[in-house]
């Protein structure tokens, strides 16, 4: 069945690119003979469906092409009465229903009258060839760039008449580029002599990428010149890899770093600055995380054009939020115990538990939606690097936050209280501080930040009442690591457990390499036990 | 029964907050007295309500109380009310045994619906052999195991994983395999018998990737750049996903981030069903597929008017329904069809009157229970909706019986388990002829 859509399509290419290079045939075919072949589509299962695809894209047809889109999109539907296959548009509790060919109007129906065309990936992937066959040589360069693209993909050697008129007449260089690089591509999978052959992997070779890597792959194993050149041309790619590989893992170590960083800032105030061993650290992180949802869940019901900025709004949200359920904490459990940091790791992990099934009672256990705006989502090429948005805004905000927080403990006068309370406490005292207000915004501060971290959080993992737990752990070793009380030790622990970690998982794989790293710590605690930037000062003597 | 009376002793007192406490105290307190009450058949139901699994489990509970709902309303079981005894194991395997112990000693439960991770199950199976109860553990599982006091209505792997390798390699074409789980039994044998199963396909071992990750795993961007590049060796690859419960989420956000489509690699995905989606835009995983035997969107009649039936239960509208909880649907009334045959409650009869029993699943067949105690089932190959709902691609054309002992796996091959009298066992070894014990 394939072999025939293959030939059909063939057929028509070749006929299409010969006869007429230039004509763009808007109905090459009656509008009764396209109905009968659209209503084909609702017909049989996904080989007979394919076989469908390609009858329809041989009448070479230009309603064709917006038919197949909405066919892989999943809008085309059939009416169950007459198995005629229709487009539909919710109106109130019933569907409105227009023809696909003609586009008339087929009156309204209740929703059990019609049902979807179901498809699946082997028929999407159909459907982005068909396409992009029939869209090569539209008047839209980005449709023509991906059109090219999923010819590309296809491997289809029936393509090559098509795609050599489309490069005739095609304006744009870099478009140009990726219908020769698809010309290659289909010469390699045609029985065309060896010499194409030859050329066209030169020409996959010159364009140095993953995705032309993996096209040579599929030839490397050949016999005679045509497999020796693809084998060449593979190892040139490769060695050419190696380096942005390393790049890769490298910048994938930045970001995990980047969520450790924002992870454990709070905690190095809260455990860093003030000593307190807080579990419920994770929990502050969480709430910041459920703001978020609350925002956006508000946002989605009165204000939906202001999702792009929710994540904005829920900042500082988070951090009142996180930052007076801090303040409570610090007031009805914590003030009672400085010094005593056995109950304090006990109480903080009640605590802890205490919110997570608060959490749990008032938003169910199930994990909860929090969408990305459209600025975080999606990546971007830097050569062969991929860097997806979400990943790259973290890494900013990780650094900002730093920075803000530097800004607050060296430059503002509660700084100044928070380091002289922490450096001495009844001196600080005698010179007329609150500590105990000291300790209770400080506490307020780090927990507040934690919230904020949530809000970065909720962006790449879930939010759900066990979200904190995940965090906790981590967020102690780049605290420990770093060493205890400074912050730019919990900036440089955590990119270097980040990147640490990122190295050694492509070679330990993930649970190993977690140990490896906790192993690494250990022994490193051994030699340095205050962590890579040891604080000096009388409260830590003594 | 018993939240519903303490909510309803908590707003008779809500005058003072001081006083509604001491009140759902004593109610609390006073709950085992007056459940001690005869004429009702009483029902365990062993779920984590708190700790990491609550988030799958919670669901369940809901579910058992609400069949237990449903058939108080058809008049109970043997002319008695059921009554759900609800304890919080909280994630913590030795408590899943603890409580087991106090619901059948102490409660003197008939039954017991409960269990979602494998450790869960072998934490509490010695107390159900010694005490002799009943347990019905509703969720998909590794297999290698059958034993007298449990019955399994979820799936084997001959039940999930073999046909969706089958689907991806006959309908997509695939040769080149992934095999990415959490590091933990459930897919560590799986991936065992998966593997055992690709080789004897022919599929070359350099064409088999196996990877775990830690419980929870986060990070997924080495991964997935991983399964790309493995991906791009000019052979259609797909991944087999038995990644569980938390670590989905960020899994797919990254496959989306990264631009992996349904399309260019497929995830099948073996725990992710319609309440994981819940927490997820599924717009950019149209296409990526879940395996099992129930999706929400099924087309049967007995499936709309549960969805129905359980949207009003739970006053949810947008509530879902998900494969363990049509398991538990089918071993609930298993075990009242059991009873009622049985006329008793007394364990050793329900045991064996339940092998045989068969009742309808939610796809608009019936399921029976089989000697070996796990039960026939059609399997579903689903692709994710941009609804968050699965479309049925592929639907197995009869009933497959679940296989407890695999047949891909040395040391299991030889070994079936049937309980009906007089073999009694649960390994019996076809080539020697001897039962393991």
């Amino acid at each position: 069945m394939r072999a025939l859509t293959v030939l059909v399509t063939a057929l028509w290419l070749m006929l299409s690119a010969a006869l007429a290079p230039t004509a763009a045939a808007a109905t090459a075919i009656a509008d009764p003979d396209l109905s009968r072949l659209v209503n084909q589509l609702a017909e049989g299962g996904f080989d007979e469906v394919e076989a469908a695809i390609g009858a329809l894209v041989a009448t070479g047809d230009d309603r064709v092409s917006s038919i197949l889109d909405k066919l892989g999109s999943g809008d085309l539907f059939v009416r169950k009465a007459d198995r005629v296959v229709v487009l539909t548009e919710a109106a109130g509790r019933e569907l409105k229903l227009t023809d696909p060919v003609t586009g008339a109007d087929l009156g309204m129906v209740p929703k059990a009258a019609v049902e979807k065309i179901r498809v699946n990936n082997r028929l999407r992937r159909t459907v982005a060839a068909a396409i992009g066959t029939l869209t090569l040589r539209s008047d839209d360069p980005a449709v023509r760039r991906s059109a090219a693209e999923a010819v590309m993909k296809s491997k289809d050697a029936s393509a090559i008449p098509a795609l050599d008129a489309a490069i005739a007449a095609e304006p744009d260089e870099g478009v140009k580029g990726v219908m020769i690089a698809a010309r290659a591509t289909a010469v390699m999978a045609s029985d065309l002599p060896e010499a194409d052959k030859l050329a066209a992997v030169e020409t996959i070779g010159d364009l140095g990428t993953r995705d032309a890597l993996a096209m040579l792959t599929s030839y490397t194993g050949l016999e005679g010149p045509v497999g020796e050149a693809a084998r060449k041309a593979a190892t040139s790619i490769e060695s050419g890899l190696l380096l942005w590989d390393a790049a890769q893992n490298i910048s994938y170590g930045i970001s995990l770093g980047s969520v450790l960083l924002l992870a454990a800032i709070g905690l190095a105030i809260t455990f860093g600055v003030m000593g307190v061993i807080n579990m419920a650290h994770g929990e502050m992180v969480m709430i910041g995380a459920y703001t978020t949802f609350v925002v956006q869940e508000i946002i989605r019901t009165s204000a939906p054009g202001l999702f792009d900025y929710s994540l904005l709004i829920a900042l500082p949200l988070a951090f009142l939020v996180s930052g007076g359920i801090g303040v409570l904490i610090e007031r009805s459990v914590i003030r009672w115990l400085y010094g005593r940091p056995l109950e304090t790791l006990l109480a903080t992990w009640g605590v802890s538990l205490i919110l997570q099934q608060a959490v749990r009672t008032i938003f169910g256990a199930q994990n909860r939606e929090v969408g990305n705006p459209s600025w975080m989502s999606g990546s971007f090429m830097v050569g062969e690097l991929s860097i997806t948005w979400s990943r790259l805004w973290i890494i900013v905000f990780s650094l900002v936050v730093f920075a803000g927080l530097m800004l607050v403990l060296k430059r503002t006068t509660f700084g100044l209280q928070t380091r002289a309370v922490t450096q001495n406490r009844s001196m600080a005292s005698a010179m007329g501080i609150r500590t105990p207000w000291v300790d209770a915004f400080t506490f307020g501060l780090g927990s507040g930040i934690a919230g904020i971290a949530g809000v970065a959080l909720s962006q790449i993992g879930n939010v759900s009442p066990n979200l904190g737990q995940g965090y906790i752990i981590d967020s102690f070793m780049v605290v420990v690591f770093g060493g205890v009380g400074n912050l730019w030790g919990t900036l440089v622990g955590a990119m270097t457990l980040g990147i640490a970690n990122k190295l050694m998982e492509p070679y330990a794989g993930a649970v190993l390499g977690k140990i490896l790293l906790l192993v690494f710590i250990i022994l490193f605690i051994q030699k340095r036990p205050r962590g890579l930037f040891a604080l000096k000062g009388r409260a830590i003597e003594a | 029964m018993t939240t519903e009376r303490s909510t309803a002793g908590q707003t008779r007192a809500t005058r003072s907050l001081m006083g509604a406490l001491a009140f759902s105290l004593l109610s609390a307190t006073g709950l085992s007295g007056a459940a001690a009450q005869e004429d009702t058949i009483k029902v365990g139901v062993l779920h984590s309500l708190s700790g990491t699994m609550a988030i799958s489990e919670t669901t369940l509970k809901d579910t058992v109380l609400y069949l237990i709902d449903e058939q108080n309303k058809k008049g109970g079981v043997l002319g008695k009310k059921l009554e759900a005894v609800v304890v919080d194991p909280a994630s913590d395997w030795p408590l899943f045994a603890e409580k087991a112990r106090e619901l059948i000693e102490k409660e003197k439960v008939s039954v017991v619906f409960g269990c979602w991770t494998s450790v869960s199950r072998k934490s509490v199976l010695p107390v159900f052999k010694e005490l002799n109860s009943i347990l019905f553990y509703p969720v998909q599982y590794e297999g290698e195991e059958s034993e007298r006091n449990v019955f399994y209505t979820g799936a084997a792997p001959n039940q999930q994983a073999i046909p969706a390798v089958d689907y991806l390699a006959a309908e997509e074409g695939v040769e080149r395999w992934v095999l990415a789980g959490t590091d933990y039994v459930y897919p560590r044998t799986t991936n065992k018998i998966l593997e055992a199963y690709l080789l004897a396909k022919g599929v070359a071992p350099e064409d088999i990737m196996i990877n775990y990750t830690p419980f929870g795993h986060s990070d997924w961007q080495t991964i997935v750049a991983d399964i790309k590049k493995f991906g791009s060796a000019g052979k259609k690859t797909a991944v087999v996903s038995t990644i569980n419960g938390d670590a989905n989420v960020p899994f797919y956000k990254e496959l989306g981030n990264q631009g992996i489509k349904a399309e260019d690699i497929p995830v099948v995905a073996f725990s992710v069903g319609e309440e994981e989606l819940a927490g997820l835009d599924t717009a950019p995983l149209v296409g990526h597929l879940a395996a099992w035997n129930y999706f929400q969107s099924v087309d049967a009649e007995v499936n709309a008017t549960f969805i129905e039936g359980w949207q009003a239960y739970t006053k949810n509208d947008k509530r879902v329904t998900n494969d363990p909880m049509e398991a538990h649907y089918i071993g609930f009334n298993m075990w009242v069809k059991a009873v009622e045959a049985a006329g008793s409650v007394e364990p050793d009869m329900v045991i064996d009157s339940l092998i045989g029993v068969s009742v309808p699943n939610l796809s608009g067949g019936y399921s029976a229970m089989m000697p070996n105690h796990h039960i026939t089932k059609p399997v579903l190959i689903g692709e994710i909706q941009a609804d968050g709902q699965f479309e049925i691609v592929s639907q197995t054309a009869g009933l497959v019986v679940g296989d407890e002992w695999s047949d891909y796996l040395e040391g299991s091959k030889d070994l079936i388990a049937d309980w009906r009298k007089p073999l009694s066992c649960g390994n019996f070894n076809v080539v020697t002829g001897k039962c393991g014990g």
